[in-house]
């Protein structure tokens, strides 16, 4: 008796070791989200809750940091674990080589693209292919506290580096803030997006028209040399040097910095009481600029993407084109603007986002700046941040950092 | 016959599902990463598929940032170990001692031990935190420092910082070992050596010591081998940073393999890593072996 009983146990646990999931009627999506910056999990979460009611496509929603997203997506990749994929606008090259995710060109070409801001667009593009549905369209800002830059007797913003540099002095030498300025410099993709919008507003470029790296530019040397100078003389934060993207919304909201580089989830959040004690105090402006640029900013877009090993492609895309639909865009557009340039002007948007959001937008997102879009790139970031932050920590000059990137950016691109 | 013929398939019936597990999550992955490290399987690369021979191994070890991560994990490895078996011992003395509370001081000092490594990384990062953290605050009270530090931002003290976070979780381990190892001695031997005339310090080099020799060897092996191995504390504190201060071998190993997709390279880190490991695991078990025979 106990034998057979033993056989049987032995037997059911072969049995569900070889079990094939049975899946209810109907289909049933994968989709891999990011739960900060952006569209909140709630949101998603009610987004997909309506996608469900209207199509009876079920989604199960997974959501994990930004530095699990990448990860997450490269392990379940060979057991296409995921249908639907959150990106961010650096990896589709890398995915779209790594044969990852599918190409869409023929479904986005279908859209109405002259409704699209360029930045969302580029953020899905690889090789003149689509390989993602544009979502979510960030970009970064500068948010100064007015109440204390009064304070110094600076009654309006700075549009360009120098006043930048020039009322930091002020706040500093009056006692207003030990370190006006915060970024977030920590080793991570932030500190690249940082440098990118600095050496933007410098008038550099990491790469060519071609994708050639032009990491060593004098713009770019000039930009670099700008950000380690203003830590050096302590207008900059030097804690900047562990700090992410929420550290430096929770320094601001503190009342510990002027002036801050942040996404646009940073205006909500600094204007919420449950987490911020500088409530109204805040401004969202265009980051200033240089003699060779008015304005600069990074492309933090994030596309939709499908990945290869998806069975269930259209309803997945179907999906993907409810999340972006304007319905969706203008209900949900306090922490993510649109991507559709005639919501720009619809009331619900203006209000939602708020009027200060969207007027800064309207600027800043005419001058956008891409990192590389190549497949190398996440290799040749991690290069960057430790470079940036020698050049930072002191230990090594501008010149030697960027001369020692293009090297590395050379090699990656011949490989 | 009959009978044993019916006891062998029972035994393989009973056996064959564990080593299907074990086939497929230990054997396949140990192969299968064994092959990677040969063929260039790097999704990115121009020569993908190519038999690569030993030439990962040879880009690896002719590598400069091998190096460089290697001696910023024998750094944590060496530290990290002298800090829990130094300290270990110390607070097993202490506890082996009678007086009230001591069976409080007990239950308590396992406390850090209990603690996930993913909520010990997340709490030092909030006390070391260059802001708020409360370690800036006490020492800044204490007029130690003049002004809150970035201490996991500056190359100087981050490591020290990972150090100390995971010594204090993984210290109480120490503890328990010796614990049980000083439990074992005899008292006797102690109050012999006090009619002779030795003074505490005195028995505890010439009877606690030799006695403890063997769990010292075992916490040693046993630490080393999991701190050369170390990883989701340095994802959680600093991720490499600053400027690659706490990047170590298997963080490296993980950015090889998730960030930049060059898995072949992650393998060949992989299997330098056990390699290492199974060295070192060598040679202590060697040492353990000659001081049993003296």
């Amino acid at each position: 008796m106990k034998r057979t009983l033993a056989f049987a146990l032995v037997l059911l646990l072969m049995l569900s070791l070889c079990a094939v999931p049975v899946f209810a009627e109907g289909v049933t999506l994968n989709a891999l989200f990011m739960k900060q910056a952006g569209y909140s999990e709630d949101d998603v979460t009610a987004m997909t809750q309506a996608f469900t009611e209207s199509t009876g496509i079920q989604v199960n929603p997974t959501f994990v940091a930004y530095e699990e997203l990448a990860p997450k997506i490269l392990t379940s990749a060979a057991s296409g674990g995921y249908d639907v994929i959150l990106g961010d606008c650096i990896w589709p090259a890398q995915f779209a080589k790594a044969g990852i995710v599918l190409d869409v060109t023929d479904r986005v070409n279908a859209l109405d693209l002259d409704d699209i801001y360029q930045g969302a667009l580029d953020a899905t593009k690889y090789e003149g292919k689509y390989y993602g549905m544009p979502w979510l369209n960030d970009v970064k800002y500068m948010f100064v506290n007015m109440e204390l830059l009064k304070k110094a007797g600076v009654e309006a913003a700075p549009a360009t580096w120098e006043e930048l540099i020039a009322d930091a002095k002020l706040c500093k030498e009056q006692g207003i803030c030990e370190y006006p300025i915060v970024g977030c410099y920590a080793q991570a993709e932030c500190l690249v997006c940082d440098y990118t919008c600095v050496a933007g507003a410098f008038g550099g470029a990491f790469v060519d028209e071609n994708n050639n790296p032009t990491l060593n530019s004098a713009e770019n040397v000039a930009a670099l040399d700008a950000m380690a100078q203003a830590l050096k003389d302590g207008l900059c934060n030097p804690k900047s040097l562990e700090m992410i993207e929420d550290d430096v919304l929770s320094t601001f909201a503190a009342g510990n910095a002027v002036f801050a580089i942040n996404w646009t989830y940073q205006f909500a959040a600094m204007n919420d009481e449950a987490q911020s004690s500088v409530v109204g105090q805040g401004a969202i402006t265009p980051i200033p600029g240089t003699e060779k640029a008015q304005s600069a900013t990074v492309n933090g877009g994030m596309p939709l993407m499908i990945t290869a090993g998806c069975k269930h492609v259209d309803e997945a895309w179907d999906y993907m084109l409810f999340l972006a639909s304007k319905e969706m865009q203008a209900k949900y557009c306090a922490n993510a603007l649109p991507i559709w340039k005639s919501l720009y002007t619809d009331p619900q948007v203006i209000e939602t986002a708020g009027e200060e959001v969207v007027a800064a937008s309207q600027i800043q997102f005419d001058f956008i700046v891409n990192r590389p879009m190549v497949p190398y790139y996440s290799e040749l970031s991690t290069s960057m941040q430790t470079e940036i932050q020698l050049v930072l920590l002191g230990q090594k000059t501008a010149q030697e950092a960027l001369d020692a990137l293009q090297a590395v950016a050379l090699e990656l691109a011949d490989r | 016959m009959r009978l044993r013929n019916e006891e062998e398939r029972y035994a393989a019936a009973l056996i064959t599902p564990s080593m299907i597990v074990v086939f497929g999550v230990i054997i396949v992955p140990i192969v299968t990463t064994l092959v990677y490290s040969f063929v260039n399987i790097n999704p990115l690369s121009s020569h993908r598929g190519e038999f690569a021979g030993f030439g990962f191994y040879i880009k690896t070890l002719s590598s400069r940032a091998f190096w460089d991560d290697l001696g910023r994990t024998l750094h944590f490895t060496i530290a990290s170990t002298a800090i829990e078996t130094f300290f270990g011992l110390l607070i097993a003395l202490l506890l082996n001692q009678k007086f009230p509370g001591v069976g409080l001081l007990r239950s308590i000092i396992i406390i850090p031990w209990a603690i996930p490594t993913v909520v010990n990384g997340s709490l030092w990062k909030l006390m070391l935190n260059g802001e708020y953290g409360v370690i800036n605050a006490l020492l800044e009270r204490f007029h130690l420092i003049s002004s809150y530090q970035s201490w996991l931002g500056n190359p100087k003290t981050a490591m020290m910082c990972i150090v100390i976070a995971d010594s204090w979780k993984m210290t109480p381990l120490a503890v328990i070992f010796f614990l049980a190892a000083l439990q074992g001695i005899d008292q006797t031997v102690y109050e012999a050596a006090r009619v002779d005339g030795a003074n505490p310090f005195q028995s505890f080099l010439a009877i606690t010591l030799p006695a403890l020799k063997p769990t010292i060897m075992v916490i040693v092996v046993m630490r080393t081998v999991e701190k050369f191995k170390a990883f989701d504390i340095f994802y959680l504190m600093t991720r490499g940073g600053p400027a690659n201060s706490t990047k170590t071998l298997m963080y490296d190993t993980y950015l090889q393999a998730f960030t930049n997709l060059n898995y072949s390279d992650a393998a060949t880190y992989a299997y330098l890593i056990a390699l290492a490991v199974a060295l070192m695991t060598l040679v202590y078990i060697r040492l353990m072996k000659r001081g049993d025979n003296i």
